[in-house]
């Protein structure tokens, strides 16, 4: 039976191709075992390609530290750019990775097993990048440490009315949340390959990560506990997180940004291109490491479903802020949204719109939505329309605000895109490292959606 | 299967969670007691390239501070004299010193002696001395006891904090100067401090800034 047939009566296969527990357990864990020589060549490139452009990025930094944030393309009235754009986008991406190991998990989705780890190390990964730019944005990374209300010598403390402290308390509490999550369902799969170990360092090195897992009962149950109660902690997160990345925005009085519909749309715009990366990085992991029978046509399908509903409510936003605009009678929301559309930054604009709302109604037909090259192009557009949505609500505001006589255009300049490539090359790095050296489907989890964990199968 | 860690493996999670938290406290109090200016900074005291004695000069021999930093009221800076201030006594007293060779040819050829610089503020801070001798804060508030010192040294850590304390609560420092010099080192607060600072708030409207373009204009 096909894994996307819309049965009612019967479910459809999670996991193809007649697994049983130890295939499982040997397709995912010899991915990570075999020795270097053979890791994909295609791997190698990937890795060389990544890490030569987060090394860059390096290298830019470390000029923008020295020389100051007067290397982008930064400007009166612009003083929010690509960095500020960056930080959200990647933020957004995270979302996906909780929404899945999260939210899924509280619903019983069960087709998330399959991607759910990968999901989430990519929402490390993608809060980690996203963490970068905040700290280097006010160009005095030194002094990052004013973000915290740490007691010091200067008395100065940070400002709890504004929401970019409650920023710095979001983001660092998803990013540990979503560790803890990640590491907690790691340990035993973790045990799996320290118990399949032959070298006496790898044992050594998997027995400290596997915190002593044996797999008992009682081990088994502590661990469902502690799983459930971290997806519970998780679950407000996915909401929060970028309803406070809004707040920075909506707090502002500038016209554009000052809107109640504002987290809402955030949330719906990060798990929408959250959803595109994880897909974009799914098609090609399982191209490449051959994982067809995991992650299946039925888990591409179900995330361009969401990736259609999603795109749907952003596009509903994106209407809404028109129609208020327009309902609300304010001349300079008027102005700033008549601007978005006509003005100088209309080519972002409507790429966006193109990009966000109009691809994914590809995704109707059952045809494409189950079609590896359209989804990956769809991903991909998202990605870009998600990035470029950022750009839009961040420069067009700041740069025609109230007065005609400041307003500005903001060109970015090589540094601006040379780290926000290197961004991206910074994510595939660690991306790569996790797929090579951590199992990237939950091996423990996957085993309990197929048949065999449940003799009394369908029986209930 | 073999066993790879032995027994005692298992307690060093606890020695590790208290090890953190131990190494945590030790590193914020090495740090918050080390770092700080109270102990980088107070206490400086660098040689002089002619040992002057603020004890003998504005001590025993009772010469006002503003003989020689005569501009500390009345401008931002406070002047370091020139060596031709030195020379009003000098070109008579102890003319033969070996200890006054540098004032001398300094005198002579017209180059300053290069002090060093003891009370140093931050150049994003902006700092006006005049206002605050009159607003009524004595020399000793910031410079402690200079008329004790041999060599002066740095009594106070001029830190951000200590800054805002006394903006905060200046009612201490400040005196009324129609009974008391700005330059007297003995003043203590009177038994009623708190009733001459505050007529003196009110009388010149002192209103210290709190808000962060007030020094970092």
């Amino acid at each position: 039976m096909s894994s996307t047939a819309d049965s009612t009566t019967v479910r459809p296969p999670l996991i193809s191709g007649n697994q049983t527990f130890s295939t499982i357990t040997q397709r995912i864990s010899e991915i990570v075992e075999i020795e270097v020589q053979k890791t994909p060549k295609a791997w190698f490139i990937a890795f060389g390609i990544s890490s030569s452009l987060a090394g860059g990025m390096g290298l830019m930094i470390a000029y923008l530290l020295w020389e100051g944030t007067g290397i982008w393309g930064l400007n009166q009235p612009a003083g929010w750019g690509w960095a500020i754009v960056n930080f959200v986008f990647w933020v957004g991406i995270g979302h996906a990775g909780t929404l899945i190991s999260a939210i899924l998990f509280l619903f019983r989705q069960k087709w998330r097993t399959s991607i759910n780890r990968f999901a989430e190390a990519m929402t490390i990964f993608a809060v980690i990048c996203a963490g970068m730019f905040p700290g280097i944005h006010v160009g005095r990374a030194w002094v990052a440490y004013w973000m915290f209300p740490l007691p010091n010598q200067m008395d100065i403390w940070p400002n709890f009315r504004s929401p970019l402290l409650w920023d710095v308390f979001a983001v660092s509490t998803y990013f540990t949340v979503s560790c803890l999550f990640w590491y907690v369902g790691l340990i035993p799969d973790l045990a799996t390959l320290r118990d399949r170990a032959k070298s006496g360092i790898r044992k050594v090195l998997l027995g400290i990560a596997a915190l002593g897992w044996r797999g008992s009962n009682r081990q088994w149950s502590n661990y469902e506990k502690a799983y459930l109660i971290l997806a519970g902690l998780a679950t407000p997160l996915v909401l929060s997180v970028h309803t406070v990345v809004s707040f920075d925005f909506a707090v502002g009085i500038v016209p554009g940004w000052h809107t109640t519909i504002f987290p809402p749309y955030f949330v719906a715009g990060a798990i929408f291109s959250g959803f595109a990366m994880v897909m974009t990085l799914a098609v090609i992991a399982r191209w490449i490491y051959k994982l067809e029978d995991f992650i299946t046509m039925r888990h591409l399908e179900n995330m361009n479903k969401i990736m259609l509903l999603t795109g749907m409510l952003v596009g509903y936003a994106y209407a809404c802020e028109f129609f208020i605009s327009w309902y609300g009678g304010n001349p300079y929301e008027q102005s700033i949204f008549i601007n978005r559309a006509t003005g100088p930054y209309a080519w972002a604009y409507w790429t966006m719109v193109s990009c966000n709302v109009l691809s994914p109604q590809i995704f109707w037909f059952k045809k494409c939505r189950t079609s590896i090259p359209v989804m990956f192009v769809v991903s991909i557009l998202i990605n870009i329309g998600m990035w470029f949505e950022r750009f839009v609500i961040t420069v067009t505001s700041l740069s025609q605000d109230y007065l005609p006589s400041s307003w500005g255009y903001y060109i970015p300049t090589v540094y601006d895109v040379g780290i926000f490539i290197g961004s991206f090359g910074l994510f595939l790095t660690l991306f790569l490292l996790f797929l090579r050296f951590l199992p990237m489907i939950a091996i423990a989890e996957v085993k309990g959606v197929i048949p065999e964990a449940d003799p009394h199968h369908y029986d209930h | 299967m073999a066993q790879i860690f032995p027994k005692y493996v298992n307690a060093i999670p606890f020695v590790l969670a208290f090890g953190f938290i131990g190494t945590g406290v030790f590193a914020f109090g090495v740090v918050w007691y080390f770092g700080s200016p109270k102990y980088t900074d107070v206490g400086y005291r660098p040689k002089q390239p002619v040992p002057f004695s603020h004890r003998l000069h504005a001590g025993e021999l009772g010469m006002d501070c503003r003989y020689c930093h005569a501009s500390i009221e009345v401008s931002q800076e406070a002047n370091i004299p020139p060596t031709q201030t030195c020379m009003g006594c000098h070109s008579m007293v102890l003319t033969d010193s070996e200890k006054l060779q540098l004032v001398r040819d300094s005198a002579k050829s017209d180059e300053p002696i290069e002090w060093v610089r003891i009370h140093k503020l931050p150049q994003y801070s902006y700092f006006d001395h005049s206002v605050h001798l009159r607003a009524g804060v004595g020399c000793y508030s910031c410079h402690g006891k200079v008329t004790e010192m041999d060599v002066v040294e740095q009594k106070q850590p001029l830190s951000m904090g200590w800054c805002l304390d006394c903006h905060r609560q200046p009612e201490n420092h400040l005196r009324d100067l129609a009974s008391v010099t700005v330059t007297d080192m003995t003043w203590t607060p009177p038994d009623n401090q708190a009733e001459i600072a505050k007529r003196l708030i009110s009388e010149k409207r002192l209103n210290p800034p709190e808000d962060c373009s007030a020094c970092h204009q």
